[in-house]
């Protein structure tokens, strides 16, 4: 397998899982930031814990069916999602719905910690554990879902694919270890453009691919998808940003 | 049994946000597959590129229309 051919997938995967970390960091440090770090790295492990159950039980079974109705599914479900993810970089990047702000995010979650009362059991504080179990899970099953689809034409994909979200994964860790606080400062809604337009490319190749359609150069049709869904979305960006002008009288 | 429902909801939450858009994506999907199942002497290329048109074409729709609304709503009150 060439770099030519892995690389649509391993950035994808990295990108994707780097926005969905960053969100799931700021929620376990708000935890340890307030009810301390014990608690927030015991749901975190706890959280891991069931993701690694999720994807053993789930990408096995995915693989038992059909090539074609896997791809069909599959890049159904992509196409929801990272249309979905465009549709609102679009509209936030035309300054029509308000940026993702982390360290709003951030204040608020360590807020509802403050206010909620402190218990402990076995050594750790419930709430605060329940709270980053939730926060990573919820972020985590996002990038679960996000390698075994980027990787659904082939199985060889997957291991690429893990290692993008890996990178993804270590990276935020250690940036938000070294500077103790949320990582307000990483450019959430250009990451969330990208994606968006690499996941729909991913979605719309898949969807193609199930339905039976060959696409012209095989794999290499994606950065074409990819490049007029980038020219769309910026035309997008700017449509939704001029407002509709009133029919002039005559 | 709240964490589940809350799981639940993100999981779906993945997928549909605005409603319309997702439902007109599958159908344009299922239009593009009926397509070529039903009328002879359709390309590949010609079938690729209904799918990618049509998808792109929903979305800026979309993000107009929801633009305007946004609008119409700020400027009601």
């Amino acid at each position: 397998m060439t770099w030519i051919e892995l690389a649509p997938t391993v950035s994808a995967a990295f990108l994707a899982s780097l926005v969905e970390c960053v969100e799931a960091a700021t929620i376990v440090l708000a935890v340890g930031t307030v009810r301390g770090w014990k608690s927030a790295f015991v749901g975190t492990g706890l959280a891991l814990a069931a993701l690694v159950v999720l994807v053993l039980v789930l990408g096995p079974a995915l693989s038992q069916l059909p090539e074609q109705a896997l791809q069909l599914f599959v890049g159904i479900l992509l196409l929801l999602f990272g249309m979905r993810w465009l549709r609102k970089a679009i509209l936030r990047g035309a300054g029509i719905i308000p940026l993702h702000d982390e360290e709003a995010i951030f204040k608020s979650e360590t807020a509802n910690l403050k206010l909620a009362q402190t218990t402990e059991r076995w050594g750790v504080d419930p709430i605060a554990m329940a709270t980053a179990f939730k926060g990573v899970l919820l972020e985590g099953v996002e990038v679960a879902f996000l390698v075994l689809a980027v990787a659904a034409g082939s199985p060889a994909l997957i291991g690429p694919a893990a290692l993008g979200a890996l990178a993804a994964a270590v990276l935020v860790t250690v940036a938000a270890v070294a500077i103790h606080k949320p990582l307000a400062r990483v450019p959430e809604n250009t990451l969330k453009f990208a994606v968006g337009v690499l996941i729909s490319a991913f979605g719309i190749f898949w969807t193609g691919e199930g339905m039976g359609i060959e696409w012209p150069g095989h794999d290499l049709a994606l950065i074409g998808i990819a490049a007029v869904l980038l020219g769309a979305s910026l035309l997008g960006v700017r449509l939704a940003a001029s407002p509709a002008r009133p029919m002039e009288a005559r | 049994m709240g964490t589940l429902r809350a799981i639940l909801h993100e999981i779906i939450g993945l997928f549909v946000d605005d409603g319309s858009l997702a439902l007109a994506l599958v159908v344009w999907c299922a239009l593009v597959g009926l397509l070529m199942l039903t009328v002879s002497g359709v390309t590949m290329a010609a079938a690729g590129a209904a799918l990618l048109t049509g998808c792109v074409a929903i979305l800026l729709v979309n993000v107009v229309t929801a633009a305007r609304k946004r609008r119409a709503t700020q400027a009601a009150h």
